[in-house]
């Protein structure tokens, strides 16, 4: 069942055009990954999709409604949203971050039942010691699981995820892609995630997006997808492109020497 | 398997009282800073030249409301009714101590509250009522009607020009901020540098005035920039009528300006129409502060100061900021009020010069113990 389909999608900055005729479908409960290197259109597509940014073509249909006929709040109620981790943050506690993501349900008052669903939202993501600090002092790791907190919060359909792990260290970044792949599954949540290692990408997503100059190069499912060939006309990158468990690894061996890609 | 889940049941039972203590220690300090302003301005109405002791002083007040509510129905035959009899002490109270002290309070709400809001929507700990050019603005409206006698109405009473000049110069400045970020865009980027152009702008033709201008006047227009507390019951009436219905709809975004904390990008995805909100937010805060300053003049830092305390002890959720650094800084601008009234007694010094000199130690402290960014 196709839970989004994005088709046809364009949109510049000004007159540099970033997305160029994307067009892919989300099935309802996959996770999806979109890789490709810096500069391929990743962040930008995935905000264009929760209507940060508007496109300028092309339509984004969400359970066979399109996303621009909702109003904000309507699409606040339905996609959550996780930035990548290197915006401002400012001084607040981790309790009323999680709070914020409750925005999209509120009244004008803040009730009993919006307290229990972030209580509830920290006691899935195991972060009840965490619950009253200041967001500031703690670690990278820490912030993330907050902003999922935030975005599950919202009780949202579809969870749409910025380089989730980029600035993590191995444990904490296997630390979030269980708690994203725990968390989909138990709540029936579609996912959509740009991811920056491809590694992570091949064994935690159910299918890949490859994205290459603003435009999609490639999708199927992780094998079909991350193979030496593809790897070395996209990245422009030689790699070994291994098997474990069912799924590829891959091993980057040194840039190629020929080859087209973007910078 | 049983005694986890009991575990986690009462781990999140204590997390959910420690939350409510954490929003009762915030209620605390708004009840408290109600206190202060009763107790702020229980003692400035004792104090002045004409000597009139405490007990006197809350009796005078007592029975004078009462007169008013059902005697005379109305202030001004009150205070007619005071003149005529003679009756000094009740005099003195009635017209000439309380007007500043009321004044003060609704003039420290309005710039408490303004300065969280400007604080809020340009996501900037330093930011103030005045950041988007309203006093100067403000200024020069007062400079134009002292010095050149010039004004959008025709009067004879040279206050009243100066009244309205530096509302209407006031709400002007902040609708070609409006303008300016309809026409670009509404990021905070964007309006502290349209405010910035602003800000010179009034700033240069003032000079300008002042240049031409003789010495009096423009020593005249010099003292209105201070700030003073100086106002009359009528004055008092519209400055509340202004301001009160501002403050209902500002309570009402606070849960949006909340959000935009974490950014634009974030807050629109939770929602908020993050420019339309900054746009509305920005002005009824310029209205919150020209309601006051065209009476008062721009009395600097309690739209700075009073948020940043409040946000040191209660931290930044604007549900309790806003409203606490409203309460906070009218205490604020009465105390500052009363050290203007009684440091070289009998002669009164402007307000904002006192309220300037307590930005002084307030930065020092910040400077010196500040560990993390604050705000």
């Amino acid at each position: 069942m196709v839970k989004l389909r994005i088709k046809d999608v364009e949109f510049s900055y000004g007159s540099n055009p970033v997305l160029e005729g994307v067009s892919f479908d989300v099935n309802d409960g996959e996770i999806l990954g979109i890789i490709g290197p810096n500069g391929a259109g990743k962040s930008t597509l995935l905000r264009c999709m929760n209507r940060i940014l508007k496109v300028r073509k092309g339509v984004i249909m969400i359970d066979g409604r399109n996303i621009s006929d909702f109003n904000r709040i309507e699409l606040a109620r339905i996609m959550g949203y996780v930035p990548q981790s290197t915006h401002q943050i400012f001084p607040n506690t981790v309790f009323d971050t999680i709070l914020m993501g409750r925005r999209p349900h509120l009244g004008w008052k803040c009730g009993e039942i919006d307290i229990k669903k972030v209580l509830e939202t920290i006691e899935m993501l195991n972060i009840v010691d965490l619950a009253m600090r200041d967001i500031t002092e703690l670690s990278g790791g820490q912030q993330q699981k907050v902003f999922i907190a935030r975005a599950l919060a919202q009780e949202p359909e579809v969870l749409i995820l910025d380089e989730p792990t980029s600035n993590l260290d191995i444990k904490h970044q296997l630390e979030v892609m269980n708690i994203i792949s725990k968390i989909v599954k138990e709540r029936g949540i579609t996912a959509v995630m740009a991811v920056h290692d491809l590694n992570l990408a091949s064994r935690y997503v159910d299918r890949i997006i490859m994205m290459h100059a603003g435009k999609i190069f490639a999708v199927g499912n992780p094998s079909d997808v991350l193979t030496e060939e593809n790897i070395r006309k996209v990245y422009g990158v030689e790699a070994i492109v291994g098997e474990h468990d069912g799924r590829p690894f891959i091993l980057p061996i040194r840039p190629a020497d020929t080859g087209t890609h973007d910078s | 398997m049983g005694n986890e889940t009991a575990s986690i049941r009462k781990e999140m039972e204590r997390l959910s009282d420690e939350y409510k203590r954490f929003v009762g220690r915030k209620i605390s300090f708004i009840v408290t800073s109600v206190l202060l302003i009763f107790i702020t301005a229980g003692v400035s109405v004792t104090l002045g030249p004409y000597d009139i002791s405490f007990i006197d002083a809350y009796s005078i007040i007592f029975q004078g409301m009462h007169d008013i509510i059902f005697r005379f129905h109305n202030i001004y035959a009150f205070i007619q009714f005071l003149d005529e009899n003679y009756m000094v002490k009740e005099w003195v109270i009635w017209q000439q101590r309380l007007p500043p002290i009321v004044m003060g309070v609704i003039a420290g709400i309005s710039l408490g509250i303004a300065g969280a809001e400007m604080q809020g929507i340009l996501r900037n700990p330093l930011a103030s009522p005045y950041t988007l050019g309203i006093s100067s603005a403000a200024v020069f409206g007062a400079a134009l009607a002292i010095i050149i006698n010039l004004s959008i109405v025709r009067a004879a009473d040279e206050r009243f020009l100066i009244v309205v000049n530096a509302f209407f110069f006031a709400i002007l400045s902040s609708s070609l901020i409006y303008g300016i970020s309809k026409m670009k865009n509404a990021t905070p980027e964007t309006m502290i540098l349209a405010g910035i152009a602003i800000t010179y702008l009034f700033m240069a033709l003032t000079q300008l005035l002042k240049y031409f201008a003789p010495a009096e006047e423009v020593k005249e227009t010099v003292v209105w920039s201070f700030g003073a507390l100086s106002a009359n019951w009528s004055e008092i009436l519209i400055s509340f009528v202004i301001v009160l219905p501002c403050v209902p709809v500002l309570m009402l975004k606070v849960w949006d300006l909340n959000v935009m904390s974490a950014g634009d990008e974030v807050a629109k995805s939770l929602g908020v129409d993050v420019e339309r909100t900054r746009q509305l937010c920005f002005f009824l805060s310029s209205f919150l502060t020209a309601g006051t300053v065209c009476f008062t003049g721009p009395i600097s830092f309690i739209g700075l100061v009073s948020p940043h305390i409040c946000r040191m002890v209660i931290g930044a959720d604007n549900r309790f900021l806003v409203p606490a650094s409203g309460l906070f800084g009218a205490a604020l601008l009465i105390a500052a009020d009363t050290v203007a009234k009684i440091v070289i007694s009998p002669v009164i010094i402007p307000v904002g010069i006192i309220t300037a000199f307590m930005g002084v130690p307030l930065f020092l402290y910040l400077i010196l113990r500040r560990s993390r960014e604050y705000w």
